[in-house]
């Protein structure tokens, strides 16, 4: 049962032979940012709906926030493709765990080991799933959110994000959140990030979609787009009075 | 070139448009900018590329147009200024990066608009696009375009043409910014996202997701 490539990788390591394997160069259709955070009831998660293709936002509605069985959230930003293989490999793995019939199921912990794992092995062979991923979930009332990067480099934490929301909503997190927060208030915590970052991030796009995980399941809610500000004295004309052109 | 420029002739002076976006990398250093630089009371230039390079070369000309202006004793042609700034990017062309459009009214051509893109070609167009995300406007153009356009239509042209840009591009987004110059005078326009229309796959703006979860009626679906 090989589980973990579906690609035939050639095992020998010497330098002269790994140009002569595939590797993933660079991405094409990407996604940016997604935030996770910790809640009363389970984990909330954040992501826009942009698959940009280099600077043009070519596709704005990529779902990035998907269900893996039935206590895990999955969030993903880099390359879709990418996203997309991964949620087969998921797939195969709940299925499989839903054959042993046992009355058991994968919680966010093993989900979550079982990508670090496929992610870290990948970049040992030169050729990675060029993602960073947010796994959320709830199971038996205790609640799991981690972080598995591109390399390899996994860890867990109350809240979370990947790309331009590790440097833009990470801050607004360590100041803002707290244990058992509400419905409400969580959504009000991710909006406030998301904003930051469609002001701020080039790739995002305005279009947002909020997920939950909580014990009784997966909740997806539609997307929508959130007002932006621009009515700032100091926007009207900036360079009025300016030395020169700035 | 993260931008999108846009100069277009109507039937009277020049409409100048432009988004608001500075990038260093994929950052936004600063999402409301101000493109269109005054070069004399009317000719200004709309900046794509280098930010640092276009400002520089803004300022040269700035200076040499004043001193000009007082040796001829008359308001500087829009022809003069174009040239002086193809001259400055002609002349540096293996160190400079930036494409430029300059617009304005003088009283012998009226409005006229000069492309001066990469490398210091001079090009007097009636309408001239520029920046990374004009890539996306080639086509609206080749079908929007029209000679003798009014104030208002050509104004409206270009705002929704700069709209359409910052959709799709993202290198340029924030406000877009017009100039308006002719026999009067000049007038700066400023619109915000909320007065912009919404394209293909964009939706209604709101405060938040919980606003739309308490609304007692369902809102309408679009595609």
């Amino acid at each position: 049962m090989n589980l973990i490539d579906s690609t035939q990788a050639k095992n020998t390591l010497l330098s002269s032979e790994i140009a002569a394997s595939e590797r993933t160069l660079y991405p094409y259709v990407t996604g940016t940012s997604v935030i996770g955070i910790k809640y009363k009831d389970g984990i909330l998660m954040a992501a826009d709906m942009g698959g940009s293709y280099g600077s043009t936002l070519r596709y704005k509605s990529v779902e990035r926030l998907k269900p893996v069985g039935k206590h895990s959230l999955l969030g993903a930003s880099g390359e879709i493709s990418d996203f997309q293989e991964i949620l087969r490999y998921l797939d195969e793995l709940i299925l499989y765990d839903n054959m042993w019939d046992d009355g058991n199921s994968l919680g966010p912990k093993e989900v979550h080991n079982y990508l670090t794992r496929v992610m870290y092995n990948r970049r040992n062979k030169f050729n990675p799933l060029w993602n960073s991923l947010v796994l959320g979930g709830v199971k038996n009332g205790q609640k799991y959110l981690g972080t598995v990067s591109m390399i390899g480099v996994h860890f867990e934490d109350n809240h979370v994000a990947t790309g331009f929301g590790n440097h833009l909503a990470r801050p607004i997190l360590r100041d803002e959140w707290h244990e058992n927060l509400s419905f409400e208030d969580g959504v009000k915590l991710l909006e406030k990030c998301m904003l930051v970052l469609l002001y701020r991030d080039r790739s995002a796009v305005n279009k947002l979609q909020i997920a939950k995980i909580t014990e009784e399941g997966f909740t997806s809610y539609p997307p929508y787009a959130l007002k932006t500000f621009w009515n700032f004295s100091a926007f009207q004309n900036p360079t009025v009075g300016a030395e020169g052109s700035w | 070139m993260g931008t999108t420029i846009i100069g277009v002739t109507y039937n009277g002076g020049v409409v100048l448009g432009a988004d608001s976006r500075t990038s260093t990398g994929m950052y936004i250093a600063n999402r409301a900018s101000d493109k269109i630089t005054q070069l004399t009371d009317n000719v200004y230039v709309c900046r794509s590329g280098s930010a640092a390079d276009s400002q520089i070369i803004s300022d040269y000309v700035r200076y040499y147009l004043h001193q000009h202006t007082i040796q001829l004793g008359q308001p500087a042609t829009v022809k003069v200024a174009a040239n002086l700034v193809r001259l400055i990017s002609y002349n540096n062309k293996n160190m400079l990066e930036t494409g430029l459009i300059v617009g304005g009214w003088d009283k012998y051509e009226g409005g006229k608009i000069y492309g001066i893109p990469l490398g210091g070609t001079i090009i007097e167009q009636p309408f001239a696009i520029g920046g990374s995300g004009s890539s996306y406007l080639y086509g609206f153009f080749d079908q929007a375009w029209k000679e003798g356009m009014t104030k208002d239509e050509a104004e409206q042209l270009v705002v929704k043409a700069v709209s359409l840009a910052i959709a799709r591009d993202g290198a340029s987004g924030g406000v877009v910014r017009t100039v308006i110059i002719n026999e009067e005078g000049v007038t700066r326009n400023f619109y915000t996202g909320d007065k912009l229309p919404l394209w293909h796959e964009e939706l209604e703006p709101h405060n938040s997701l919980l606003d739309i979860l308490n609304a007692s009626v369902p809102e309408p679906m679009s595609t």
